[in-house]
């Protein structure tokens, strides 16, 4: 993996990959599929909203749960690890919020309603929470092996969470109503054209959260060098300072604090 | 490791009988919250009665994230973090007993939650045993899901505001487990309630394990 992040070529091709097919999903999901016989237009999210959801529900965090696995684990340990998880975790919110929103804009014409409490959407909303939890906790400043240390065990010990979500919420559907709206039946036929839009959509939003998860990764790379860099900088600064002659009266320059970060 | 759970557990508890925190401060909270959705509701009486369980269990998930603040406050001041970690107690029996006084704690407000929920609401609870159970299991794991995330954010400037956020989303499904299962114990129907004790029994075992597996990078990550 380190040598391909450091291909600009092979990254820079991959993000064209990306557009090019994510302007042919949109060239055939908005004009050369057929509108659905019972649901019209809103049909076409379907090339959207189930590529997005599988990006962000299955892929990202599934990539980030992973990853925080391997850097916990002491012989694989790495910052590769950490970073590649919080890089996958942070598109991953974004493409769960993204799902939200296209599965709610499908919702409000098929079911009337911007939101139900589906099992899926509540497990779905609530997975978002958690990893924004997940981010915040990352903002927080810290030495960089002890915020991945940090970072690592909260997302395990909330990936542990994700299936108690999902069981005890359905059980939730299946206990407290009726199975009528918790499973809406989507019978339509898929005719070629739109299968292939559909599977294409499934490559588009793959190809893009490779690229996007490349860029971030090394984004999160030149972050971390350049925070090294400025304490560099500082500490040779201070250094001058205690060379020079001190100014006149008055004391010298305040004492450093120790180089402890937090 | 058992040892060392009591140790711990003994020193958390002697601090809370001396400086009563969660007696004059967690406690009125949690009976506060309790007052409060009866404003946010009315005063109408089947309102709250149909509300009860959940309000009972919102209560006690906001009580778990003040005692577990308090758990780690205690921690935080004169490098006691550090002494605990180089007093060559076992990590596991450290997390252990800072869950169970915060466990014996929760149990000690549920009991007068539950007082509350009946003088104020008009609950009677039906099925006893299910309520109790429920709770238990619920108690359980409240306790190490919170001492995990207590762990984690303890000695971060930013602990009070991101440990809620980092823990209740964690803990929704005891909030849903723990609600439907008082709920049906309050009708009577032991059918409905008894699958939630499947939620909440898991729900503890895991987080057990997970925070006596954790707890020892965890604390080297304070």
């Amino acid at each position: 993996m380190k040598p391909l992040a450091m291909r600009p070529a092979l990254v820079r091709g991959l993000g064209i990959a990306a557009v090019v097919s994510l302007a042919l999903t949109i060239w055939l999901g908005l004009w050369v599929t057929p509108p659905d016989e019972v649901q019209g237009n809103i049909v076409r999210l379907l090339y959207l909203h189930p590529p997005v959801a599988w990006v962000a529900l299955y892929l990202a965090f599934g990539i980030a749960a992973l990853s925080s696995l391997l850097y916990l684990w002491k012989r694989t340990r790495s910052l590769f690890w950490d970073r590649l998880a919080a890089a996958s975790v942070e598109i991953g919110v974004v493409f769960n919020a993204l799902t939200l929103v296209t599965g709610s804009i499908w919702g409000r014409p098929t079911w009337g309603v911007w939101w139900t409490w589906t099992a899926r959407l509540t497990s779905t909303a609530l997975l978002l929470v958690l990893f924004l939890g997940y981010l915040a906790l990352r903002r927080v400043p810290a030495d960089p092996e002890v915020r991945a240390r940090r970072c690592a065990v909260a997302a395990l010990v909330a990936f542990v969470d994700v299936p108690i979500v999902h069981f005890s919420v359905q059980w939730w559907q299946t206990l407290h109503q009726g199975a009528s709206i918790l499973t809406p039946t989507h019978s339509f036929k898929v005719h070629g054209s739109m299968l292939w839009t559909m599977l294409l959509g499934f490559v588009a939003m793959t190809l893009l959260y490779v690229w996007m998860l490349i860029v971030r990764y090394q984004i999160e790379v030149l972050k971390d060098r350049v925070g090294d860099e400025e304490l560099e900088i500082s500490l040779a600064e201070r250094r001058a300072e205690g060379d020079a002659p001190p100014p006149a009266a008055g004391g010298g320059a305040p004492v450093e604090p120790a180089g402890s970060v937090r | 490791m058992w040892r060392d759970a009591l140790l711990v557990c003994g020193k958390d508890l002697r601090i809370e009988a001396r400086s009563r925190v969660a007696l004059w401060q967690v406690l009125p909270f949690a009976l506060l919250v309790l007052l409060l959705f009866a404003f946010a509701l009315g005063p109408g009486p089947s309102a709250l009665k149909a509300a009860a369980p959940g309000l009972f269990w919102l209560a006690v998930l906001f009580s778990t994230v003040l005692a577990t603040q308090r758990s780690f406050a205690i921690e935080s001041g004169e490098g006691t973090r550090d002494g605990l970690r180089l007093s060559g107690i076992d990590p596991a029996g450290i997390f252990l007993g800072k869950a169970a006084a915060i466990a014996l704690q929760l149990v000690v407000l549920q009991v007068v939650l539950w007082a509350g929920v009946t003088l104020f609401f008009g609950v009677r609870v039906h099925v006893v045993w299910l309520a109790v159970v429920a709770s238990l299991l619920a108690t359980v794991g409240l306790a190490a899901a919170g001492v995990i995330y207590g762990a984690l954010s303890a000695g971060l400037r930013v602990r009070e505001t991101l440990l809620p956020l980092l823990v209740l989303p964690i803990l929704a499904p005891v909030l849903l487990a723990g609600s439907r299962a008082w709920e049906a114990a309050i009708n009577g129907s032991v059918a409905t309630g008894a699958p939630w004790l499947r939620v909440l029994g898991p729900f503890a075992a895991v987080y057990v394990v997970v925070g006596m597996v954790l707890y020892g990078p965890l604390q080297e990550a304070g």
